[in-house]
């Protein structure tokens, strides 16, 4: 059996029940990183482990109808122009990164301005992009096509190939 | 305390000794793996639960990357036999060396114009030879100015927060790399006439 086709019905099941709570655990992080340890590189970092579990669980072919490469482009890009958005919003009063929001009261959630949404962009910065590249090369074989190119997975591509 | 430490620090050194060392690559994988969580076991010890929080976090997801690269392809490759204390009299010699030039120079510096704080005090702190620190400030002050309750966070993201864009560029631009080496897009087949694993980009 190739190694993309997933593994045992325990593997599947446990990834089930438990890949949920880890994204809710990576964003909890990221947004509470102003209130205690934590940030968005650490949650971003958790969120490409949810991933990387389903992928290697569930196989590719599973895993490609929830997140795909491009869509991990996308979101890691939005990510940084979000973040550098952040910063040149501080203009509007002053200069870069200066923090326009309200700074809010001490332990609250919405305190401390523009650094829970800083933590947001690079969260989904840091998980988007580390899921791609995962998602880049788990698909990646060398010296053919990509798995997914043609849909064909079970090696026939490998054989035509030179 | 200390000792628990430096303890740590010689598993460290053991483990990515045993790692350059290793015949096998799983195994090398798996000895840096140990010197990884060493170091967040070292980030925890001295209170700082942020860096060990990504430490840890990082080191899983590195671990489980190069166990499955190292799985999928096997090498068949045989090394050379190597002398494994060789190497590490080399290393320790060179590292014992560096840092024993750095701190030299660090105190010649210091006696001289002030330009590096002596060991032990953080340019920082504020009690070097050097300009006042900014350290008590910040731990002063981070709660008033930007209303985070976590001071690293503070300085991560208001003090010093061009610094962070900077370290988001430098993954955006890893990732690009990792990207533009493993893409298949604009990747066109070897001809039939091509030398075996000639796919090259176009």
């Amino acid at each position: 059996m190739p190694p993309e086709e997933g593994m045992t019905p325990i593997v599947r099941n446990t990834t089930r029940l438990v890949s949920g709570f880890i994204v809710v655990f990576g964003t909890y992080i990221a947004l509470t990183g102003h209130l205690g340890p934590g940030g968005g590189f650490a949650g971003g970092v958790i969120l490409a482990a949810a991933g990387a579990l389903v992928v290697l669980s569930f196989g590719r072919r599973v895993s490609s109808s929830l997140i795909t490469e491009p869509t991990c482009h996308v979101a890691d890009a939005a990510g940084a122009a979000g973040f550098l958005a952040l910063a040149m919003l501080g203009y509007m009063v002053g200069g870069f990164f200066v923090n326009f929001l309200p700074v809010g009261r001490l332990h609250r959630l919405d305190s401390a301005g523009i650094i829970p949404l800083a933590n947001l962009a690079i969260l989904v910065k840091v998980g988007a992009g580390l899921v791609g590249a995962f998602l880049a090369l788990s698909a990646f074989r060398p010296g053919r096509r990509s798995v997914l190119d043609d849909g064909t997975a079970d090696g026939r591509d490998g054989r035509r190939e030179i | 305390m200390e000792l628990l430490i430096v303890t740590l620090i010689g598993l460290m050194l053991i483990a990515a000794l045993a790692a350059v060392e290793a015949r096998d690559l799983l195994s090398s994988v798996i000895c840096l793996g140990a010197a990884g969580f060493s170091l967040s076991v070292i980030d925890l010890l001295v209170g700082a639960p942020d860096l060990a929080l990504t430490q840890v976090v990082v080191e899983v997801v590195a671990l489980v990357l190069l166990i499955r690269v190292v799985v999928t392809r096997r090498d068949t490759s045989s090394s050379a036999p190597r002398d494994a204390l060789r190497t590490g009299a080399v290393l320790l010699a060179g590292g014992v060396l560096l840092v024993a030039a750095a701190f030299s120079v660090g105190v010649f510096a210091a006696g001289k114009a002030g330009v590096i704080p002596p060991f032990g005090q953080p340019l920082l702190a504020g009690k070097g030879p050097v300009a006042p620190g900014v350290s008590k400030d910040y731990l002063g002050k981070a709660a008033d100015e930007t209303g985070a309750a976590n001071v690293v966070t503070a300085v991560l993201l208001d003090y010093r927060a061009y610094d962070t864009l900077g370290e988001a560029t430098v993954i955006f631009a890893s990732i690009i790399g990792t990207y533009a080496i493993l893409r298949h897009v604009g990747r066109r087949e070897a001809p039939a006439d091509a030398p075996a694993g000639g796919a090259k980009g176009g």
